[in-house]
């Protein structure tokens, strides 16, 4: 069923004809439009106006309702008007004492979930004390070895009650095992647990370039993740596929969503290889979107993304459970549109791409701090952020009607553009062998690689216009001093410390037979290296000994040159 | 600043390949440390191959022994180094210091990256030559090298 | 906007003559190599006694050419290689070669990124190198920087090729042994074929034979060999040798092909024959190039001889007897 009759339609054509032969014709005439053609960022041509007629051919199906399939409305029935998205600013520095208490700030500042980011050396499974963690320990996020350190990080907070998100990757089965360990230490109930780990590794072939192995190993590394969280820990989502690290390093929206879309396909496909249904694991993969600065593209892009992902999930792999097919994400507005000139300007960016966000969809949210195109935010640009989205949130009544924008002629349209663009990539990649194939081959990574060259080259030569930078330049504004977050220089000492003593005191020959036994089990791919991980964690093996045990058996990744 | 002639004919693009010569700059694009990000490296390197200079690219998680070994092979005349973990104080600090210990100081040092102004007295002792800010424009990190390699000479 | 220069006193570096450098590089210097190979590259006239001197060390090291089409993996398999010779206690040296751009003259020289790890570890010297306009695979001065090498004494030298396919056999009279490095599931079976290079291979070496496809390579390869479409040399059959550069897997049977290959041409005689044509080859190459810099040099007497044809005065073929200072009536067609 289409949305408007066949006559109406008609007469809508006639009246459009009308127009512009008449008051259109005459306009420009007398004033010619800016520039001779408009389209959005990722460029899909713009019209001057849109009509019913524009969308014409979208069956209301593709609509539908929030909460129900094909979810283009909303994730929820209710929305905004149930439950409003979840504030969750990222921080993570220093020692983890050090990041607890930032936490414990925002807390009561109104935040209203965690999130950690680590620093370097713990997302590479590496130890504080490996020479290459030099200059990087505790630096741009939270420092973790042992089992130890994430007790400390979540000291005094109760991990029943507030979710956590872990923004960490390669080694996040075993930040993972740690965490399950401290709840588990501190008598939680572990289906009572929330939070996600991120936990994306493809995206970081292709994008955030933080690896360790291979790929194949480190997807297997998911799989396992995935399979035993579901079993044991229902209510973490074990991944966040990131299309913001890919909008990070240059993709546009389209790319984004379709290649998150294809890794997603790539991972369900590798569980449901290992034996599991797709309703077992599916309700509980997550994302993590950008929202850039192109405000109607991004607002239709989270709508696009919800339909396109309902589809592959019912559509492809035949899941039947509605919470399988519901696209949750997580939102961060575009740190790369931030500029160091003018500052203060970053406030305004920021609230306008967090209102995308919202009118999007959202689930939950992170507004970069004015200052966060070049430093750790501090504590003062971190309330701002916060504020934006109360203010957002509170005062200015966008959160009562759910999809505000929905049925709007130009952004149906657009969502429904979106939309089959995204399908076309789907189609080369399965065309090409599959997302893992593709990313090994680094096919991802010369579009995304050319994408974010033909950006900087619209920014060079003006044509992308960022005010203060390139337009409306004022000499004498220059770049503002800023307050930085400063970093403690003795916080790598202390880990080092933590580290010696850890060794010196735990049954080191239990933790060499351990991890000789996890470099057996990786040997096969059958096996699930959760349980083993976690025994390790119990007995303070540390997070490189882990993460090294296993490098030994599999390698390095060995980067394609792309260039 | 004013360029001399040999440095001229890299920003003469149309000139015959084959009499490329003594003029053509040579330049080590690295990424030092553990930090992943490598979008500006990757557009500065094709900007500098755009400019007419020859691009070494290392690739990631370099030591900055490591970067010091690959530019003294390469001849280069310039290490430019991207940074964007936070942690460009002690890198640079350990980059200048494997330059001098190998005596290769006339290789010059240019940053990028995320780099805040209050660093860059800090950087400039560790011997970084100069420092290009991130919201740079093409001309102006192509024009910084030229200009910090027609101060010097060809060697 | 503007860059902060540092306010330290400008870099000084004095200018080093060539023939200062060359103790350094025969003492294997790595800084006085590195500064060698640039004035060969750039064609220095001052290196060109330097030079003479360096030639007369060579003739040591074993000369290996790797090549193959894009794709196929050969810096990985480079970094494998130096890795499997420097455990044999060799000091390998390296020329990789990538294409400049048409448009600006500049490259992007990106087979570091792969052998760095190993040029490190086994102290390898890795040099990259543009091939400046030059067309064949190598650069103009590959061979100079081989020779550099070669009188610094490292052996074996690897060259790996541009890898853009049919122009690509200069590395035929550059190389003692050659290993064209094919790999599966790039499109065709053989995709050496399409470029031409099969026929020039002492060694086939097919990459990722950890994947399933890679047997049915190695299969239409042998085949191949047996209808006799790859002609062997008298004494030596070109071994087909699947690899992973990857996992390092059976690197040690290249390694050991390659050195195999290099005692078939000693024991045979055949490398004082390959040493002729080597020789010949760059005595060509390098007239060839002389020629091209007169004439580029000498603009009027070129511009004298270009009117001429433009104005059908003249054929090509007699403006150019003339170019050369020969006699055009005794010109030969």
């Amino acid at each position: 069923m289409n949305l408007f009759s066949a006559q109406a339609i008609e007469d809508v054509r006639e009246k459009q004809a009308e127009w512009e032969d008449g008051e259109l014709a005459a306009a420009l005439k007398s004033r010619p439009e800016e520039k001779p053609a408009y389209e959005t960022e990722c460029g899909i041509a713009l019209k001057r106006i849109y009509t019913a007629a524009d969308v014409a051919d979208i069956p209301a199906s593709d609509l539908g309702f929030p909460g129900a399939y094909p979810f283009t409305r909303g994730a929820y029935p209710t929305m905004y008007r149930g439950r409003p998205w979840t504030i969750r600013q990222v921080a993570g520095f220093g020692n983890p004492e050090a990041t607890n208490q930032r936490y414990k700030y925002m807390i009561q500042t109104g935040q209203t979930g965690l999130s950690t980011d680590f620093d370097l050396p713990t997302l590479l499974g590496l130890d504080s004390d490996n020479p290459m963690a030099f200059g990087e320990v505790g630096r741009v996020g939270v420092a973790i070895d042992t089992v130890d350190d994430v007790d400390r990080l979540f000291d005094g907070i109760d991990l029943e009650k507030i979710s956590v998100s872990l923004t960490i990757n390669p080694s996040a089965w075993v930040i993972y095992a740690m965490f399950v360990t401290v709840a588990e230490q501190r008598g939680y109930d572990l289906h009572k647990l929330t939070g996600t780990l991120q936990a994306d590794p493809l995206k970081e072939y292709v994008a955030q370039k933080e690896w360790i192995y291979p790929v194949r190993p480190a997807v297997r590394l998911l799989r396992d993740l995935i399979m035993h969280s579901a079993r044991t820990t229902p209510k973490i989502n074990p991944i966040s596929l990131s299309g913001y690290h890919l909008s990070d390093v240059g993709g546009n929206a389209l790319q984004e969503i379709a290649f998150i879309m294809a890794f997603t396909i790539a991972y369900c496909e590798e569980v449901i290889d290992a034996g599991m249904d797709i309703d077992d694991f599916a309700p509980r993969l997550s994302f993590f979107f950008i929202s850039h600065q192109d405000f109607f593209e991004q607002i239709c892009k989270f709508r696009a993304a919800r339909r396109v992902y309902a589809k592959i999930m019912s559509e492809r792999f035949k899941a039947k459970m509605p919470e399988s097919m519901r696209l949750r994400v997580h939102v961060q507005t575009a740190a790369m549109s931030l500029t160091k000139v003018e500052h203060h300007n970053n406030l305004m960016r920021t609230a306008i791409q967090a209102l995308g966000a919202v009118l999007g969809g959202c689930q939950s949210m992170h507004t970069n701090g004015l200052d966060e195109a070049f430093a750790i935010p501090t504590e003062e640009a971190m309330k701002l952020a916060i504020r934006t989205q109360q203010i957002i949130r509170e005062e200015i009544n966008v959160t009562s009607v759910i999809d505000p924008l929905g049925g709007s002629y130009f952004v149906e349209r657009l969502t429904s553009d979106m939309e089959t663009e995204i399908w076309k990539v789907l189609d080369e990649v399965n065309e090409r062998g599959g997302a893992i194939k593709l990313v090994e081959e680094g096919w991802f990574q010369q579009k995304l690689a050319d994408s974010a060259y033909a950006t900087f080259k619209k920014i060079d030569s003006g044509e992308k216009i960022s005010v203060g930078v390139n337009r409306y330049v004022d000499e004498t504004s220059g770049s503002a001093r800023v307050h930085i977050h400063p970093y403690d220089d003795h916080c790598t000492q202390l880990q080092i410390d933590r580290l010696n003593a850890v060794r010196t005191n735990r049954d080191n020959g239990r933790v060499r037979r351990l991890l000789q036994e996890l470099a057996q089990q990786a040997e096969s791919d059958d096996i699930n290296l959760l349980p083993k991980t976690i025994e390790l964690v119990k007995a303070r093996a540390t997070l490189g000994e882990i993460c090294g045990a296993l490098r030994d058996v599999w390698g390095s990744y060995a980067e394609p040159m792309i260039v | 600043m004013t360029e001399t002639s040999t440095v001229d004919q890299d920003s003469n693009p149309g000139a015959d390949a084959e009499v490329h010569s003594p003029g053509t700059i040579r330049v080590l694009v690295a990424k030092l440390g553990l930090d992943g990000h490598d979008r500006g490296a990757k557009i500065v390197a094709r900007i500098l191959r755009d400019a007419g200079m020859e691009v070494v690219y290392t690739g990631l998680y370099k030591s900055p022994n490591e970067v010091v070994n690959a530019a003294i092979q390469e001849d280069v005349d310039v290490i430019g180094v991207s940074l964007l973990s936070g942690s460009h104080v002690p890198l640079f600090r350990e980059l200048g210091r494997c330059l001098r210990e190998q005596k290769a100081e006339h290789i010059f040092v240019v940053a990028g990256g995320v780099i805040p102004e209050q660093d860059y007295a800090a950087l400039s002792d560790s011997g970084v030559d100069a420092i290009v800010p991130q919201e740079a424009r093409a001309d102006l990190i192509v024009t910084t090298i030229r200009n910090l390699i027609a101060a010097r000479g060809r060697i | 906007m503007t860059a902060y220069t540092s306010s330290r006193q400008a870099k000084r570096a004095a200018y080093i003559p060539s023939i200062e450098l060359l103790s350094g590089v025969l003492a294997g210097s790595v800084p006085a190599i590195a500064r060698m190979i640039s004035r060969a590259e750039g064609g220095y006239a001052e290196a060109s006694d330097a030079l003479a001197e360096i030639y007369r060390h060579t003739g040591k090291a074993h000369i290996v050419g790797i090549t193959g089409v894009p794709g196929a993996g050969k810096s990985t398999l480079v970094s494998s290689l130096i890795k499997a010779f420097a455990s044999d206690g060799y000091k390998v040296g390296v020329i990789a070669v990538d294409p400049s751009s048409p448009f600006s003259g500049g490259a992007i020289l990106g087979d570091r990124v792969r052998m760095n790890d190993a040029a490190q570890s086994c102290q390898a010297f890795v040099r990259s190198m543009a091939t400046r306009g030059h067309l064949g695979g190598l650069a103009r001065s590959t061979l100079q920087a081989v020779d550099i090498l070669d009188a610094a004494g490292y052996s074996p030298i690897i060259i790996e090729t541009v890898g853009v396919g049919q122009d690509e056999v200069e590395v035929v009279t550059a190389a003692h042994t050659i290993v064209v490095l094919s790999a599966p599931g790039l499109g065709d079976d053989i995709q050496a074929i399409k470029a031409g290079i099969l026929e020039i291979a002492d060694i086939h070496a097919v990459s990722k034979c950890d994947k399933p496809e890679a047997s049915a390579t190695v299969s239409a390869l042998k085949g191949m060999m047996a209808l006799g479409t790859v002609k062997a040399s008298a004494g030596w059959n070109p071994p087909v040798l699947p690899v992973s550069s990857v996992s390092g897997e059976r690197i040690g049977d290249l390694k050991d092909g390659i050195g195999q290959h290099w005692a078939h041409l000693q024991e045979s005689g055949e490398l004082a024959e390959r040493q002729r044509s080597m020789c010949r080859t760059r005595i060509l190459g390098t007239a060839r190039h002389l020629f091209q810099l007169k004439f580029n040099e000498d603009v009027e007497e070129m511009e004298k001889h270009i009117q001429a044809v433009v104005n059908r005065d003249v054929d090509p073929l007699v403006a150019a007897y003339r170019l050369l200072g020969w006699d055009s009536e005794a010109r030969v067609a």
